[in-house]
This record gives structure tokens, C-alpha cells and sequence, in this order.
């Protein structure tokens, strides 16, 4: 007689070319040389994990399926040990065609760039007044007292929700995009919190009107002149929060870390600001966050290798942003890499309706800590921790001020 | 040195804004954040560099840019 129960779900990976898992804390901790070395076994390949998944490892192969929207489905977008029927929809990023175009029409005109650099001295104040917190002590966590905290306060900002209840947003997020994978009841929980914090705030605006990104929901019409269903209206409020957050929050802590312990590139990016630009642009190829989820809906081949349904797809933009066969040097950090069609905020339809929001947000945080805290490093007493699962960033991020002795 | 001409295939951008941010000269957004060239797309002198920058970092290779 055997008894399994005591076996772990996900038994630590030994064959990574036929058996991966991007919840493996290897690939949490350093996913890079997992990435080079399936890209070389195959353009995609496959788990039996996740009930059945592939991955496209080379930015081709991502490219082709974030394009083909007749043989992939974006109706869920993480890939997870289960696939309930009921998952909850949050257009546009949950919709296909001809449902993605008008849902994704409403929300792109409060986020072009015109519409950031109003919101700009916003963020500037925000990441000045983190800074004030912790600076005077010499050390801080990075991640719990800065990343963390901007995009939390910027989204909340658009939203017109408050600034304080940041730590209930990040208490959701962090149910649903890390613990969610594995754990389907903590994830229902937390979508259904948020959608009774949503409803109580569109309540309260029926009544009182206000000027932010809610009320533009809510007054929304379609192309026959109906209002959106509530549904709909607390699907794309789930979607602006929880994408608004981890995911900059991601690439601001990466931005932080790679630049605590690579000297050159600070004092560059300190002595030619009008760098930044570029900078941030390789800083998001290099350590893009976001990591999608397609569904086989029917059998097609990518780049060769047969695809079949019944499968998810783990889309790694982040991998294919490492590919060496369209980005020399892939694995080298280049502050001033000219050529950088790289896909942090994906490719095809579903194109980060944040990415202007986020690249903001990024440089924004990145100048005010610069200027305030132009040298800084890794604190040799505490340990960086990574984020597991679809968004990877730092989430633990001791840092040391001033110049090492 | 051979005149340029840009365009934006319509069908194919997505809105990333890297054209806009790298040329502002030669592109223009709407109010999706679209881009499109500005006028008829001819490149005044000065600004080659600049079209070829926005065609080689644009993500989803919407951005034409021809010789005249």
C-alpha cells in the first residue's frame, strides 16, 4: 500500500526540457539559464503539469500565438493547477475577438501618454514622500517601503479610491497571482472581496458623481448607446488593479536591483539623465515582469512544433525577451541598447493597456530615488526574495545607502 | 542623400508609443494612442536617424519606412 497524500503537487523538476514548471523556486530564484536551455531543445515545449501546458521559448514562437487569436484564447490568463469553468472575466485581457476591440477602446484613451504626464507630478510627489520615510535610517527594504508602494498609490490615484487601502489591493494581489495558482479557494475569496469593494464604490458614485477612472466605467456606453454591465464595469476595475500594481511594482524593484549592483550603470544613468528613456526600455527587456497565459482552441503549428487543444500556454514575454537570435548580448544589461523591439508589454491585441502608466511610473521612480539616493547597494545582511508564478519581481530588497567603505 | 517616407500600417500597431517617444517629430498619437505619421510621412532632412530608430525598436513592425 502506498499513500501519496504526503507528496507535494509540484515534485521539484528534474527533466526541464519535458517537465517544466515556473512555480520550481529554481525558476523563481534564476530563470534565465532554465530559459536558454529549453530554447535550445525546442522552439516550444511542453509540460504535463497545469493539466497540460506549453511554452514558446523563442520570441518568434511567442510572437506567433500572442497574434493568432483564432487558435488561442486569452479566457484565462494564468496558467494554474486547475481550470474551473466559472473563472472571473475582466475585459479586455480576458476577451477574444470581436469582444476585445470595444472593451480595450474604453479603457486606452484615460492611458495614452498625454493622459501620464498629467498624472506625472502626482507620482514625483508620491515617490518623494516614500523616500522621506526611510532615508534619514541609511537602509530600507526596497521593495516593502519604495516598489511597492508607487504603483499602489498611482492606480488608487486614477481609480478615486483611497491611497490608504493599499494594503488590502496588495493582500488581493498577491491571493490571486501567486497563491491562486495552487490554491483555487484563496483565489475566489479574493476576487470576490474585490468585486464587493468595487460594488460599494460605484454605490456611492451613483449617488455622488465623481471625476476619476470608475465613473468613466460607469458611464460608458457601447456602440448601441447601452451602459456596460456591472459585470463588465467590476471586471475591468479588477483587471486596472491588480495588473496596475505587482506588475510595475515588478520592474521598478528589478530596475532598483540591477542597479544596486552595477555601479557603472547608476553613475551613467546619473551623470546623463536624458538616458533614462532607453534605459528604462532595456530595463523592462531585461527583466520584464509579466508572464501571460494563452488556451489551445484548436490544433495549429508553431514554429514548426504541433500545438494541440486542451493544453494552456505559458507565453513568456519575458523569455522571448532573452532570446539571443534577436537581441545580441540577450543576457547583457545595455543602458543604451539602440535597437529593442522587446515585448514587456506583449504583442498583437492584448498589448499592456498600462504600458504608458508603467513606463512613467518607472522612470519616475527610478529619477526621484537617483536623485535623492545616488549610491546604494545590496545590504549584504539581508536576502532578495523573488515573487513566484506569473509576475516575477523582487519582494524582499535590502538596500545600504552611500558609498561602500 | 535619398529622401524618406514613413507610414504606420494601421492593421498592425498596436499602440506601444515607442515611435512617439523616440521620433515626436514624424509621429503623432490619437486617442486610443495609435500612432501615425505626421503629414505625409515625409522625413525632413535631419531626422533619418530618427525614422530608422522609430521602424527597428517598434515591437509589432508596423512602421514602413521607403526612399524616394
Amino acid at each position: 500500500m502506498s499513500d501519496v497524500s504526503y507528496l507535494p503537487k509540484h515534485p521539484p523538476v528534474t527533466d526541464w526540457v519535458n517537465d517544466f514548471d515556473h512555480t520550481d523556486p529554481r525558476w523563481t530564484e534564476n530563470p534565465y539559464p532554465i530559459w536558454d536551455e529549453l530554447r535550445t531543445a525546442s522552439p516550444v515545449v511542453h509540460t504535463d503539469r497545469f493539466l497540460g501546458c506549453y511554452m514558446p521559448t523563442t520570441y518568434e514562437a511567442v510572437r506567433e500565438i500572442a497574434h493568432d487569436t483564432e487558435h488561442f484564447s486569452s479566457r484565462r490568463v494564468i496558467v494554474r493547477d486547475v481550470r474551473p469553468e466559472a473563472t472571473g472575466v475582466a475585459p479586455p485581457i480576458t476577451s477574444d475577438p470581436p469582444q476585445h476591440k470595444p472593451a480595450k477602446q474604453l479603457l486606452l484613451p484615460p492611458f495614452t501618454p498625454d493622459a501620464m504626464k498629467k498624472l506625472e507630478p502626482r507620482v514625483r510627489a508620491i515617490c518623494n514622500e516614500l523616500i522621506d520615510e526611510f532615508i534619514a535610517d541609511g537602509k530600507c527594504d526596497a521593495a516593502a517601503r519604495y516598489t511597492k508602494h508607487v504603483p499602489v498609490r498611482a492606480i488608487a490615484h486614477m481609480l478615486g479610491i483611497p491611497e490608504k487601502d493599499s494594503d488590502i489591493f496588495i493582500k488581493w494581489i498577491h491571493e490571486i497571482l501567486e497563491l491562486g495558482i495552487k490554491d483555487d479557494d484563496t483565489m475566489m475569496r479574493a476576487v470576490h472581496e474585490m468585486t464587493e469593494y468595487f460594488a460599494g464604490h460605484i454605490e456611492q458614485r451613483k449617488k455622488h458623481p465623481t471625476d476619476d477612472l470608475i465613473t468613466t466605467l460607469m458611464n460608458a456606453r457601447d456602440k448601441s448607446g447601452q451602459p456596460l454591465s456591472d459585470g463588465h464595469v467590476l471586471g475591468s476595475l479588477r483587471l486596472l488593479l491588480i495588473a496596475g500594481i505587482d506588475t510595475t511594482w515588478s520592474a521598478i524593484g528589478a530596475s532598483l536591483w540591477h542597479l544596486a549592483k552595477t555601479p557603472a550603470d547608476r553613475d551613467r544613468l546619473v551623470a546623463e539623465p536624458a538616458l533614462m528613456p532607453t534605459a528604462v526600455e532595456e530595463l523592462l527587456r531585461a527583466y520584464s515582469p509579466v508572464t501571460m497565459a494563452r488556451e489551445v482552441m484548436k490544433e495549429t503549428v508553431i514554429s514548426g512544433c504541433p500545438v494541440k487543444p486542451g493544453n494552456m500556454v505559458l507565453l513568456s514575454f519575458p523569455a522571448a525577451n532573452r532570446d539571443p537570435a534577436v537581441f545580441p548580448d540577450a543576457d547583457k544589461v545595455v543602458i543604451d541598447r539602440k535597437e529593442n523591439r522587446h515585448a514587456a508589454f506583449g504583442l498583437g491585441i492584448h498589448r499592456c493597456v498600462g504600458s504608458n502608466l508603467a513606463r512613467m511610473e518607472m522612470t519616475v521612480a527610478l529619477e526621484e530615488w537617483l536623485k535623492r539616493i545616488p549610491d546604494f547597494r545590496l545590504d549584504p545582511a539581508g536576502q532578495v526574495t523573488w515573487s513566484e508564478g506569473t509576475v516575477r519581481g523582487p519582494r524582499q530588497l535590502p538596500m545600504l545607502f552611500g558609498k561602500a567603505h | 542623400m535619398a529622401k524618406l517616407k514613413i507610414h504606420v500600417d494601421q492593421d498592425k500597431c498596436q499602440g506601444h508609443a515607442r515611435c512617439k517617444s523616440l521620433a515626436p517629430e514624424l509621429f503623432e498619437l490619437d486617442e486610443y494612442g495609435n500612432a501615425h505619421e505626421i503629414g505625409d510621412g515625409t522625413v525632413p532632412a535631419g531626422l533619418e536617424d530618427k525614422a530608422w530608430l522609430a521602424q527597428t525598436n517598434c515591437p509589432e513592425i508596423a512602421i514602413e519606412v521607403t526612399e524616394e
